[in-house]
């Protein structure tokens, strides 16, 4: 089997995997630029990696969940099932195969 | 137009009055489409303060999945102001999450409380009105 240094064994992808391949859900303010759609297919190891591929495929969403420098947006809250990536490994988050990533405003005011 | 029951209506004032003395916050699920209000889910303020209010996101996530096995939508979020007007904050105004959503702010300044429906679309604040059902 495919093993990276560190990674535990249910993190371990399948014989001649390379690709994660999850569900991320998308809130109301950002389904138009995803052609309305409420839940995406995107691929990656990484929170990281599947936000930057979300945004390459759907350019309009540029800008709304990471920074241009590359970091999470503050006003936008990433979970990989039920876990906040703030309280992981942030970007680094590991995405098992099969998860749902879900993406909510910050919802906030005075 | 924001339709709201008045059982929902109750518990969004009962929130309200219970946060005193800080700001309470909570998320508002139904129809997009018409204005409809389900579902409330009165959320815990995480910014914990008078002035200031974050619903907790945790909160969030899980309303937000109910609101989508239930068939409807978040369609906005209620918050109190405890001694201004009912009316959105510039604060309220530069944090709107979303052009969609219905924006409800109960006012605790006065003996009784006040409550007032907003749309914000960028810095363009449009009340609403608040058509009270099943009184």
């Amino acid at each position: 089997m495919h093993r990276s240094a560190g990674r535990e064994s249910a993190e371990t992808w399948p014989d001649g995997e390379d690709t994660v391949s999850v569900q991320v859900r998308l809130p109301t303010v950002l389904r138009a630029h995803a052609g309305g759609q409420a839940t995406v297919t995107a691929e990656g190891h990484t929170i990281g990696e599947v936000l930057t591929g979300l945004v390459q495929r759907y350019p309009g969403l540029s800008g709304q969940v990471l920074t241009e420098d590359g970091t999470l947006h503050r006003f936008v809250n990433v979970y990989v099932d039920d876990d906040d990536v703030r309280y992981l490994e942030q970007l680094d988050t590991k995405v098992p195969d099969g998860a749902t990533v879900s993406i909510l405003p910050a919802v906030a005011g005075g | 137009m924001l339709k709201l029951p008045a059982p929902l209506y109750a518990e969004i004032v009962s929130h309200c009055l219970g946060g005193l003395p800080d700001e309470a916050c909570g998320l508002l699920a139904g129809d997009p489409d018409t204005g409809s209000v389900a579902r409330c889910y009165p959320t815990r303020n995480l910014a914990a303060s008078a002035k200031l209010y974050t619903v907790d996101p945790k909160e969030h996530l899980r309303a937000d999945r109910e609101a989508e096995s239930l068939g409807m939508q978040i369609i906005g979020v209620f918050h109190s102001h405890t001694h201004t007007d009912a009316y959105p904050s510039p604060t309220d105004v530069a944090q709107a999450p979303d052009p969609g959503w219905h924006y409800v702010v109960v006012s605790l300044r006065d003996s009784y409380p006040s409550l007032r429906s907003f749309r914000i679309r960028g810095e363009t604040i449009t009340e609403e009105s608040v058509v009270l059902e099943g009184r």
